[in-house]
Order: C-alpha cells, then sequence, then structure tokens
C-alpha cells in the first residue's frame, strides 16, 4: 500500500515526540512530575476529542462529558483494584459480561423498536430500561460461575502481563460502561434542541458527582469508599500505554470525520433540518456521536484513574465539566490538531509552568491568570487558537477538479446546460 | 375537460382531505391534490395561504391533523421525514438551506449519504471497501455538479458562493439524493430577471434530464405562468381555483385573493368592456 506524503509528515514527528518523552524520562532527564503532567495531557485530548465530536462537529452543546469520564475512570479503577489487592478477576469478568450483555440487549430492543413505529420517547426509554437491568442480572448470574476459571487462567501467565491484559480490558471496559450509559441517556435526552440539551446533560454530571459521593452506600461497591475517596488502584499508566491509547483515538477520529459518516454528523451541526431533506436519519448520527464521545470520555477515565492512584468524588464535580469544553473551545471546534494541542497546552501551562514561574505562596494566582489568558484569547481569536486549521494528514483533501470523459459531448452538454452565468 | 391528465394514470402524489392546524389556526383546510408522474404543477397564493405548510406535511416535518398524503400509493403517514427522501420525494427550501461550512463537493456528497455502500467500521478502519466506495461516490458527485457545470467550484464553501448559484447548489444536491418528486419552495424568491429566466431553463432542463415530477410553488406570476400545466390556487388555508395557467389568470377568486375585491371588480369591468367591443 502507498503511503502518503502527509501521512508521514504527521505521524513520524508525532510519534517522534511520543517516544523522546518516553526516552528523556527513561533516562531521568525528564522528572515524574513533568512525565504526570503530560499524561494528564494526553488523557485531556483524548476526552477533549470526544467533546470535539460531540460539540464542535456534531453542534450538541453537551456539559456531560465529565460524568462519562467519572463512570470509565471508577469502572475502570473498580476492576483493576479487584484485581491487585483482591487477586480475582471477578471485576473485569462481571463488567465484561455486562457489557456484552447490555449491547446484545441494547441491539435487540431497537431491532424491536424500529419495527414498532410511532412509539413514543419514554415507552422507548423504558423498554431499553428493562433490557439493561435484565441483562446484568444474567450477567451477574453468569459472571459467578466464571470468575474463578478467568482467574486461574489469568494466574497461569506471569504476574506482570496479567496485570498489563487487565489493565487493558480495564481501560477499553471503562469506555464501553461509559458508551452505553450515554446510550441510554440520550435515547430521552438527545430528542431535546441544544440549551436543553447542554442543561440535561449538566444535570447527568451533577447525578454522578452524587452517587460517586455515596458509591460505598447507595451502590453498594465498599472498596470506592465513597466520599473518602478510592485508593490502592494500581499506577499501571504509563506513558506508553497513554500515546497508544492517544493515538489510536486520533486515528479513529479523523477517519470517521473523513468518510461519509463523518459528513452526516457534520451536515446535522450545519442545519438540520436540510439534513433531514437529505435522507439522513439525524437522531441516529447524534447518539452514535454521543456514544462514541462518551466511549472515549470513558477510556480518558480509566486511563486518568491509574495514573495517580487515586480517586475523588470532588474531581469529578460539575464545575470541571467545563474544563474540557473550555479546551476545545480555546483549541477551536471542530479541530482535531487545536484540541489536542490545547488539552496539552492546559495541562502544561496551568499546572506547571505557572506553578514555576509564580513566587512562592502565589501559585493559587494561576486561576486569576488562566481564565485572563482565556479572556484575551477570545477577544483576539474567537473562532479559537487553531480555527479550523488541521494538519495535512487530518485535513480533508479535495479530489481533482472531475474532467468531463470524452472531449466531444461535455461542449454540447455545457452549451445546454442553463444557468450558466458566468 | 382537457387540461385534465388522463384519470387512469397511477397517481404520483395524491393528497386528500389535509388538514393541519395550529392550536385554533387552520393553516391548511380540507386540501385535496393530485399529481401525475412527469408533470410540473404549480401552487400559488398570497403570503400566509399555507402553501409552505403543504410542502412541510409532504416531507414530514409536520404531522396533518387530518388527511390522507399518498405518495405512489404508500400512505406517508407516520414515517419519519429522512425516510420520505429515502423514498424518493427531495425538496429545497425558500430560504436557502445549504450546509453553509462546507464545500460544494461535500453539499452533494451528504445528499449520498444513504447510498454510500459501507459501514461506519468500514470507515474507521479506511479499508478497501472504503477506498472503493468512497472513491466511487467522490465521482459520482463530481460528474454530477458537471452536469450544472459547478465542478470547478467543487471546493468552495458553500455559504460563500453568489445567490443565484446558491439556488442552484440546493436545487442539484436535492436532485442528488435521486428523487421521483421534486417540491420546489418559492425558488426565484430575490433573483433579479436575468437570474430568473437562468432557473426557468434550468428547472425545464431537469425535468428532461431526471425524468422528474415537480411540485412548484412561486409568487412571481412570470415563472409560474411560464412553465407549469397546471396551477392550483391556495388562500387562507384553501384551494380557490385550479386548472391550467389560462384558466387562472383570468379566474375572479384569484384576482380578487391577489389584488382585492375592489381590482376584482375593475379587472371584471376590463373584462366586459373588451368583450363589448369584440
Amino acid at each position: 500500500m502507498k503511503i502518503q506524503r502527509s501521512t508521514l509528515a504527521f505521524w513520524v514527528p508525532f510519534i517522534g515526540l511520543l517516544v523522546l518523552v518516553q526516552v528523556l524520562s527513561s533516562v531521568g532527564i525528564l522528572s515524574n512530575f513533568w512525565v504526570t503532567l503530560l499524561k494528564i495531557g494526553a488523557v485531556m485530548s483524548i476526552i477533549c476529542l470526544g467533546l470535539n465530536l460531540i460539540y464542535g462537529f456534531n453542534g450538541q452543546f453537551s456539559l456531560g462529558q465529565w460524568g462519562f469520564y467519572a463512570i470509565g475512570a471508577y469502572a475502570g479503577a473498580d476492576i483493576t483494584y479487584r484485581w491487585t489487592q483482591l487477586h480475582s478477576a471477578s471485576g473485569l469478568v462481571v463488567v465484561l459480561l455486562v457489557v456484552l450483555l447490555v449491547a446484545l440487549a441494547f441491539i435487540l430492543v431497537s431491532k424491536l423498536m424500529s419495527r414498532l413505529r410511532g412509539l413514543d420517547t419514554l415507552s422507548g426509554f423504558t423498554l431499553y430500561i428493562i433490557g439493561l437491568l435484565m441483562a446484568a442480572v444474567i450477567a451477574i448470574f453468569i459472571g459467578r460461575y466464571l470468575i474463578n476459571p478467568i482467574t486461574n487462567l489469568l494466574n497461569l501467565l506471569p504476574l506482570n502481563i496479567a496485570s498489563q491484559i487487565v489493565f487493558f480490558f480495564a481501560v477499553l471496559l471503562g469506555g464501553g460502561v461509559a458508551a452505553e450509559v450515554s446510550y441510554i441517556f440520550g435515547f430521552p435526552v438527545l430528542t431535546l434542541g441544544s440549551d436543553y440539551f447542554g442543561i440535561a446533560t449538566l444535570g447527568f454530571s451533577i447525578i454522578v458527582k452524587v452517587l460517586l459521593d455515596n458509591s460505598d452506600t447507595l451502590l453498594g461497591f465498599e472498596e470506592m469508599k465513597g466520599a473518602r475517596g478510592m485508593i490502592g488502584i494500581p499506577k499501571m499508566t504509563s506513558w506508553i500505554w497513554v500515546s497508544i491509547f492517544l493515538v489510536i483515538v486520533i486515528i479513529v477520529t479523523r477517519n470517521l470525520l473523513h468518510s461519509t459518516h463523518g459528513r452526516a454528523i457534520i451536515s446535522v451541526r450545519e442545519d438540520e433540518i436540510a439534513a433531514k431533506a437529505m435522507g439522513i436519519n439525524i437522531s441516529q448520527q447524534k447518539t452514535i456521536t454521543f456514544v462514541l464521545g462518551s466511549f472515549f470520555a470513558g477510556l480518558a477515565g480509566a486511563l486518568y484513574a491509574h495514573v495517580n492512584g487515586f480517586l475523588h468524588p470532588n474531581t469529578f464535580s460539575f464545575i470541571k465539566t467545563f474544563d474540557p469544553m473550555i479546551i476545545i473551545v480555546f483549541g477551536g471546534l471542530g479541530s482535531v490538531t487545536g484540541t489536542v494541542a490545547a488539552a496539552f497546552t492546559w495541562a502544561l501551562v496551568l499546572e506547571g509552568l505557572l506553578r514555576l514561574v509564580l513566587p512562592q505562596g502565589f501559585e493559587t494566582w494561576r486561576y486569576v491568570i488562566y481564565p485572563l489568558l482565556l479572556l484575551v484569547l477570545m477577544l483576539l481569536r474567537p473562532q479559537g487558537l487553531f480555527g479550523t486549521f488541521e494538519f495535512p494528514y487530518l485535513r480533508q483533501i479535495l479530489p481533482p477538479i472531475f474532467q468531463p470523459r470524452n472531449s466531444a459531448k461535455p461542449t454540447e452538454t455545457v452549451n445546454e446546460i442553463p444557468g450558466d452565468g458566468a | 375537460m382537457t387540461d385534465q391528465p388522463d384519470p387512469t394514470l397511477q397517481t404520483m402524489l395524491e393528497i386528500k382531505g389535509l388538514t393541519k392546524e395550529f392550536g385554533g389556526l387552520k393553516a391548511v383546510n380540507n386540501f385535496d391534490m393530485e399529481i401525475y408522474p412527469g408533470e410540473l404543477v404549480g401552487l400559488i397564493g398570497p403570503n400566509g395561504a399555507g402553501k409552505t405548510t403543504i410542502f412541510n406535511l409532504i416531507t414530514g416535518i409536520y404531522v396533518p391533523t387530518r388527511g390522507i398524503i399518498r405518495f405512489k400509493n404508500t400512505n406517508l403517514m407516520g414515517f419519519q421525514p429522512h425516510e420520505i427522501t429515502q423514498m424518493g420525494i427531495a425538496r429545497t427550501f425558500q430560504n436557502i438551506r445549504l450546509f453553509p461550512n462546507l464545500t460544494v463537493l461535500d453539499n452533494v456528497r451528504i445528499a449520498y449519504h444513504i447510498h454510500a455502500g459501507y459501514s461506519m467500521v468500514d470507515a474507521i478502519l479506511h479499508n478497501r471497501r472504503y477506498d472503493q466506495q468512497e472513491k466511487a461516490l467522490t465521482e459520482k458527485a463530481q460528474e454530477f455538479l458537471s452536469v450544472f457545470n459547478m465542478h470547478t467550484r467543487q471546493g468552495e464553501i458553500a455559504k460563500n458562493l453568489p445567490y443565484g448559484e446558491q439556488r442552484r447548489l440546493e436545487i442539484a444536491r436535492a436532485l442528488a439524493a435521486s428523487p421521483e418528486l421534486l417540491l420546489l419552495d418559492e425558488p426565484a424568491a430575490g433573483m433579479n430577471p436575468k437570474e430568473v429566466a437562468e432557473l426557468m431553463d434550468l428547472i425545464h432542463f431537469i425535468r428532461e434530464r431526471f425524468n422528474l415530477t415537480i411540485l412548484l410553488i412561486e409568487h412571481q406570476m412570470r415563472v409560474v405562468m411560464g412553465i407549469c400545466e397546471r396551477i392550483t390556487v391556495m388562500d387562507f388555508g384553501e384551494v380557490i381555483a385550479r386548472g391550467t395557467p389560462e384558466v387562472i389568470q383570468n379566474d375572479e377568486k384569484v384576482i380578487e385573493a391577489y389584488l382585492g375585491r375592489g381590482a376584482a371588480a375593475i379587472s371584471q369591468q376590463l373584462r366586459e368592456k373588451r368583450s363589448h367591443v369584440a
């Protein structure tokens, strides 16, 4: 297969940078502090790419991204916690089964719904909830019989490798759980207009935070320790893992946007009524984008959980839901390049640079400088740092101008074409 | 009547007793209409007569209060707008609704979405199926643009096009969805006489080329009288007259609706005088 120059021009420096960071940190030049900040930057990039899909490309103003981030974080953390602390694969097995069976239930319910025409949204929602609960109960029931065999199977492998496998699945399942929650939550809520959708998703973020505050009592996950914060999560998010997931997310986003499905997603942002008139099922497009964006948020959350090894519900307070929103506006709505650049800038400048630059005792002033910077930027460049600029690889390339096939016919057609008022 | 098409023909669109109420207001009341394959039918009436409401009812954006809309013997009740488009009804809008920030080419390519022929997984993997289908789709769209002589402007952002071109692109985009019935909502609105003449040629051209049935809403009498074979006139949500352009031009009710009662009386006098002289 021929690899295009723009592809190389993008990936060689990008992967090079990722490798450079790894090398520098292994040699010891880059301190742990900066590596952690870079990891946070990469995690932020992933969650913001998800939000940019939802808001920047599909035009749905969502403040729920932080809620899905939290769900992903706790789901992922629970799986690895059970593996390292309790030496059992119970988290992995049950969550995996729940995710698979619930996905199956959703597919079945949506098949059923397409046959029942004119069903109102809330009845549909109820059907989904019933499907979800049934699938979850079955999953837990089957899971009981599978926990021991799978734990034993994983124990056959060297501990290190087994842990990495568990971690990989934990991250994927964090995304999966977030995606499924977003599907069922989005089903009734995505029918709302854009502003109302924003308020509804803000409500979702608040609900998630409250549930996490009471996760040990209300939800019955004692290891999450509710408002005291979850400790004992293995710090497994290495720079390599974050890089791999970041690269995958960028590729998926880019490839999706450069296809007819990406154009359908963007058409919803441009003009919903015109999109409908072009035969595009806009509620389907909204759902797909919302679920994919939330999946990215869940991935990011699960990665974040293993950076510090500590989770606290206050990290997922709804105020923070504005961080990704600020980053994507700062970087440029509808720009993948801008989103990634802004996310890293946000992490490095806010927590890193300003902390070093500001004199002792004035660290909290960064929350004065940062909003001021935002204000100035919005006044000078309202379209964001990058606007809709993209690196050549991420940019959509126009095909060469069409040349009519045989030379005799087209001149004829051109002449008879009306409206050529040049 | 000679101006009526053969009744044994199968109708393309059949509307019976269509009523739409917004609260207490009857926007459309007991509206009937039949369109046969290959016809070019005009729908006219003063502002607020309910013409655009009819379009919105046909395309599924509004749900009728009462009445039946049949497209090729399928009842359109309960279908979503995108499903109706997929059945073969495309439309343009009174105030142009392009995808303003996308290129000319993408505007047309979006219309091909339903026939894209590859799934989202193919798209994410960028596999061979994606390459082939996407290439075919793009070529189809480019070829289509060349029919409208817009293929050299494929990279331009739609909102930067001049007004007449935007109209042309909107019609091209609607046709890219490969409809059998095309609904044009005031295509000549805001156009200068030269652009109007071009538009009339364009409508004739697409009708021949794509074998279309067209329903047209228009204000400018010149356009309607010039190209339509049959005309239905509406006022306050009700049909007040139908027939060929010549019949409509001399219909008293129509003149009254457009110009007021006084004008109708004057035209009546004029006509009497003329017949007296003759």
